[in-house]
């Protein structure tokens, strides 16, 4: 069996597993275990990987495989991965493990919670080994269905109409998608979905490419919060239990930007070329226009989610500069924000589980009240802003060196508008930590409350502990990114 | 020279281990353990003065630039990389010495001034990180390693002077500090991807190095954004307004940080690109020098009416930048005998500022810690309780006010010299400016240590000389002010690297030892006695203006403005209404239309026979009238 089907073997045997579980024990020891055997597999992959690459193997997709499921339509289980997906899958398994610590004391109906949660991961790891168009696409649906049900029956606040805002949008964003799917299929001469076979042979009209790679582009993009299809974000997050804001901002808004990069730059190069100018725009907005937004937000959430915008848009907007270095920094941005953001989302869930609300209005001083999580909230808002050392420093600098290597003067300009960001993020940062974090206590309920618990502790660590590892050591992943975007990259040169 | 590694890595060991297992630490070892690994740090860099200016010069009559180190850690495209090293050259040695040795004696003087506090373990976590990143940030082999250390002495300025962040005014003070240097930074950004897209490389142009094509022509504006970051850290006109709050801070910060080291990382910044400036952008630079003369003048005569002891010292820093800064900025070639004089002047003065700067803030603290105040209005009369700080404090103000034999009169004098020749005006605005911070220096030395007592306050709490760790920093700095003057800086250091004797240009040297001897002795008449009727009706006299000062020209009041009413009402507040009501809505009214729709034609699909029978039969008759007619 191939290494790459371990990614949805191991979520279904969890889900096996749940449904054996009968009490609150076995459950936990069901989700532990899975999620570090998925740990486990995504890092020996990685390692796998990079020593393919060190022996001299320079094929396109490697641990690729294909059986055909649904021949008719020449549909495939095609898997096989390159750089960019090694590191989407790690992150997925480090946020997915660090998830399962985040909801360890939820309650009620921690059985079917997990069973939902399992569900989602398992469509977002099929989703990233995945090399066949409609396989992903169903992958994709897979991930976004368990969406409603976390959010709707385990949330908090308006939870209800979040929930149905955020599935309808993204359904939506899929709709458009589905036909932009069968626009490829049938355009490049419907004998394959397979996406690496299409991009081989490189036969889309360019007419046809100038319909579908906007509503591949767009049906991507409402998932990777492209202004202005964005709106579902604030809400979804700020109602979304923890584990469920950390697994959706920290992965699923990746695919996205993945989905973006892997098929509709890949697979219509021409259209992109000629299009991309208007996506660059939106993308450019949303980098800006999320960042002043977070700045007048009063509740956590929508700061973090808003940040989230800005982050994500910048992921987009560097994919549309279309060459090696943006793109590598594109990537390495998705896994720093996936880390970053999921850090922020849990510790906001457990501030938030303490002291019952998340308005920065009623929140002051809980530095001296709960030290841990008031420091790592800190750690977390410096990555945020891109402080040196850590990771989102080194996903900015690359995607700014990148844009900026565009001949056109439009791109480098807009380059420049999006280097703003960076004063607009310290500026929500800095307020917010300023706000809730520094001063002194006023309200005095807050004053017994206690600091992080071991499996919180847990959690914070190894996402604090990565976001530091890349932006120490980021040469080896970028290397490993940077290598695998030149198959698209090229077709752009 | 490889054991210059080690000069970055004591000190993150020291933040390492403090940071992380400080909480387990008793305060001792927590101040042993960064003092320990400091006092390694200014061995080694004192070491590698030593062996750098002591090796024998290249053919050229300059030293060797050597690279111990230099790996690429995040690469961008085939030329273009952010690469970690070490290099070595003239300034960056300096440098060296100068924040090692700075960073050791605060140190030493926190031990004694942090004592007690809370948080003492997580003040020698930052400091070690401050003086990491500030070692990484001099010794940067190429703009972007400059750019990264330049970010992590940002971030731990701001945790510095939010180091009491219960105190609210602490906390806005690094809030300000962060962002408005974080805005300049951004110049600074923008400048490095300009420059870093024409020339090709991140790496410095040494000495007669070629610029071609398109480069020639953008280098200029680059360098000018890359300027806006350094005036941006180094408080610059306008974006100086950060650094008199940054006196929040605990005094020893200041004096490290806020006096010494981070903010004349701008002026590092114009050295390090000096030979671009003067082969490619001198128009720029000479921008610089005016720059940098606004700034002199506007801050040295804020400092003349503030009250607040710090906040003197800060505007007098920010006016000695400003001499620096101009001193750089009037160079036009890089001959140190024609017209390059300035580029020596200035790092000497970086030099010496740095260490009579420090002894002041050093000084300043001492004075705090004895009368727990920060207000002239609560000290006056001080020398008799306190004797060392009183003298040390003494050769300082002589020093900064240009009093030979003190260190200050040496560079700034070759500052003035070098002023002169690129021409008189501002050669005589400068020697005012040299004038009005002899006024204001012993206008804050009588206003503390003579004038009027504040009996009340010294009888319920008797002031008190400070413990040998603080007073032995106070000493040493005192000591090295008053030699430093007589090191022969131009061997080490000129514009293009040989060797330069300095001599005094007596014509200059006289003018400005005339203008502060009676600009001292106007201090001394106005404030030297327990009664001072000229200070107050000066002060009656001059209201307005007086008050103008005393508000600092209310420049922090449009600031203000500017980002309260204009950027957060009117750019963020509609943008988030715009968010919510229009982008929202409209997708709100989709779904809202959607079901209304779908509610309005509902009735079509009731499932009662009748109705369908009736629109049935409609229906039937509606087609034979049609096919009839």
């Amino acid at each position: 069996m191939n290494l790459l089907s371990l990614f949805v073997l191991i979520p279904l045997l969890m889900l096996g597993g749940l449904w054996l579980a009968r009490d609150i024990k076995q459950i936990r020891a069901v989700m532990v275990t899975g999620a570090s055997a998925l740990l486990i597999a995504s890092v020996a992959l990685t390692v796998m990987y990079l020593q393919a690459r060190a022996a001299g193997n320079t094929a396109e997709m490697l641990f690729t495989d294909s059986i055909a499921w649904y021949p008719a339509l020449n549909i495939c289980y095609s898997v096989g991965v390159d750089g960019i997906s090694v590191a989407m899958l790690l992150l997925s398994a480090i946020i997915v493990f660090t998830g399962v610590f985040a909801s360890w004391r939820l309650q009620p109906l921690t059985k079917e919670y997990f069973l939902w949660f399992t569900l989602l991961s398992m469509g977002v790891f099929g989703f990233f080994i995945c090399t066949d168009l409609f396989t992903m696409f169903m992958f994709y649906e897979v991930a976004l269905i368990p969406m409603y049900l976390l959010i709707g029956v385990w949330g908090s606040g308006k939870k209800e109409y979040s929930a149905m805002k955020l599935t309808l949008m993204l359904m939506g964003g899929s709709a458009f998608l589905l036909i932009g799917i069968l626009g490829i299929y049938y355009g490049s001469g419907a004998d394959t979905m397979n996406l690496l076979e299409i991009a081989a042979k490189g036969n889309i009209p360019v007419e046809q490419q100038r319909i579908w790679f906007p509503l591949t582009f767009l049906g991507f993009g409402v998932l990777g919060a492209l202004f202005p299809f964005h709106t579902w974000s604030p809400d979804g997050h700020a109602s979304a239990p923890t584990a469920v804001s950390m697994l959706h901002a920290g992965v699923l808004m990746k695919l996205g930007g993945y989905g973006c990069f892997r098929i509709a730059m890949y697979l219509m190069p021409e259209a992109a070329d000629e299009l991309g100018w208007i996506f660059l725009v939106l993308t450019g907005i949303s980098v800006v226009y999320g960042a002043f937004s977070a700045c007048v937000q009063t509740d956590l959430k929508y700061i973090n989610a808003y940040s989230s915008v800005s982050h994500c848009g910048l992921v987009l907007f560097a994919i549309l500069m279309m060459n090696q270095t943006a793109c590598t920094g594109a990537v390495l941005q998705m896994l720093s924000h996936g880390l970053m953001t999921a850090l922020f989302f849990a510790l906001i869930g457990m501030i938030y589980g303490r002291t019952h609300t998340r308005d920065v209005r009623e929140l002051s001083g809980l530095m001296k009240i709960m030290p841990f999580l008031a420091v790592c909230y800190v750690i977390a808002g410096l990555a945020n802003l891109g402080l040196p050392g850590l990771s989102g420093f080194i996903a900015e600098m690359t995607i700014f060196n990148g844009a900026f290597q565009h001949d056109d003067p439009f791109h480098r300009t807009w380059t420049i508008i999006a280097c703003c960001s960076i004063v607009i993020t310290a500026v929500y940062i800095l307020r917010l930590v300023g706000k809730i974090l520094y001063g002194t206590c006023t309200n005095k309920h807050h004053l017994t409350l206690t600091d992080a618990t071991w499996d919180e502790r847990t959690a914070v660590i190894i996402l604090i502990a990565c976001v530091a590892a890349l932006g120490i050591a980021p040469w080896w992943i970028s290397d490993m990114i940077s290598e695998s975007v030149v198959p698209v990259t090229d077709l752009f040169n | 020279m490889e054991y210059t590694i080690l000069i970055l890595l004591l000190p993150l060991l020291s933040f390492l281990t403090l940071g992380l297992g400080g909480k387990w630490m008793s305060h001792r070892t927590a101040g042993l353990i960064g003092t320990t690994s400091l006092g390694a740090v200014t061995v080694l860099s004192w070491l590698t003065a030593g062996l750098y200016f002591t090796a024998p010069r290249l053919a050229d009559g300059t030293f060797e630039t050597l690279i111990p180190y230099n790996f690429r850690w995040l690469p961008f495209t085939e030329t273009l990389s952010i690469d970690m090293g070490i290099l070595l050259d003239p300034i960056s040695v300096m440098m060296l010495v100068v924040i090692s040795t700075v960073s050791l004696m605060v140190h030493i003087y926190s031990m004694g001034y942090m004592k007690g506090e809370r948080g003492f373990q997580r003040y020698y976590a930052f400091l070690s990180l401050f003086t990491m990143s500030m070692l990484g940030l001099v010794v940067a082999t190429n703009i972007f390693q400059m750019y990264l250390f330049w970010e992590l002495v940002g971030v731990s300025s701001y945790l510095l002077i939010g180091f009491y962040y219960t105190k609210p005014e602490a906390v806005a003070a690094s809030k300000k500090a962060f962002i408005v240097t974080r805005f300049a930074d951004l110049g600074f950004l923008i400048g490095i991807l300009v420059y870093g897209y024409y020339t090709g490389t991140y790496g410095f142009f040494g000495e007669g190095a070629e610029l071609t094509g398109m480069a020639v022509k953008m280098v200029p504006l680059a360098l000018g954004l890359m300027f806006i970051g350094g005036a941006g850290k180094s408080a610059m006109f306008p974006l100086h307004i950060w650094l008199p709050d940054a006196m929040e801070g605990p005094t020893p910060v200041s004096a490290l940080i806020h006096a010494s080291t981070m903010v004349v990382a701008g002026v590092y910044l114009v050295a390090r690109m000096f030979p671009l400036f003067i082969g490619y952008a001198p128009d720029v630079l000479h921008m610089v020098a005016y720059v940098g003369l606004i700034t002199a003048f506007y801050a040295a005569s804020v400092a003349c009416v503030q009250s607040d002891i710090k906040r003197v010292l800060a505007f007098s820093t920010i006016s000695q930048i400003g001499f620096m800064m101009v001193a750089l900025g009037v160079c036009t070639t890089s001959d140190p005998h024609h017209g390059g004089l300035g580029y020596m002047a200035s790092m000497f003065h970086l030099f010496t500022h740095a260490m009579f700067k420090a002894l002041l803030f050093l000084g300043a603290g001492s004075i705090i810690h004895a009368v727990h105040s920060n207000e002239m209005s609560a000290m006056g009369g001080l020398r008799k309780y306190m004797p060392i700080t009183h003298w040390t404090f003494l050769i300082a103000c002589l020093a900064i006010a240009g009093i030979p034999p003190f260190s200050g009169f040496f560079s700034k004098d070759e500052i003035l010299a070098a002023c002169f020749q690129f021409s008189p005006v501002v050669g005589w605005a400068m020697t005012i400016i040299a004038g009005m911070t002899a006024f204001y220096m012993f206008r804050l030395y009588f206003g503390i240590f003579w004038g009027t007592e504040n009996k009340e306050l010294h009888a319920h709490h008797t002031p008190h000389e400070s413990p040998l760790s603080m007073s032995f920093p106070l000493m040493f700095l005192a000591v090295v002010t008053c030699v430093a003057g007589f090191i022969p800086f131009g061997h080490f250091t000129s514009s293009n690297g040989t060797a330069y004797d300095i001599h005094l240009d007596w014509t200059v040297a006289g003018t400005s030892i005339a203008v502060a001897v009676v600009a001292i002795l106007l201090a001394t008449y106005i404030y030297k006695g327990e009664k001072q009727p000229v200070a107050d009706a000066m002060q009656h006299r001059f209201k307005g203006l007086w008050t103008a000062a005393y508000h600092r020209f209310y420049l922090d009041e449009v600031y203000q403005y500017v980002t309260h009413k204009i950027i957060f009402r009117c750019i963020c507040r509609p943008i988030a209404w715009f968010d919510r009501h229009v982008v929202d809505g409209t997708f709100d009214f989709l779904a809202w239309s959607a079901n209304a729709a779908g509610d309005s034609i509902r009735t079509l699909q009731s499932g009662r026979i009748q109705q369908y029978v009736f629109v049935f039969l409609l229906g039937t008759l509606a087609l034979i009238l049609l096919l009839l007619v």
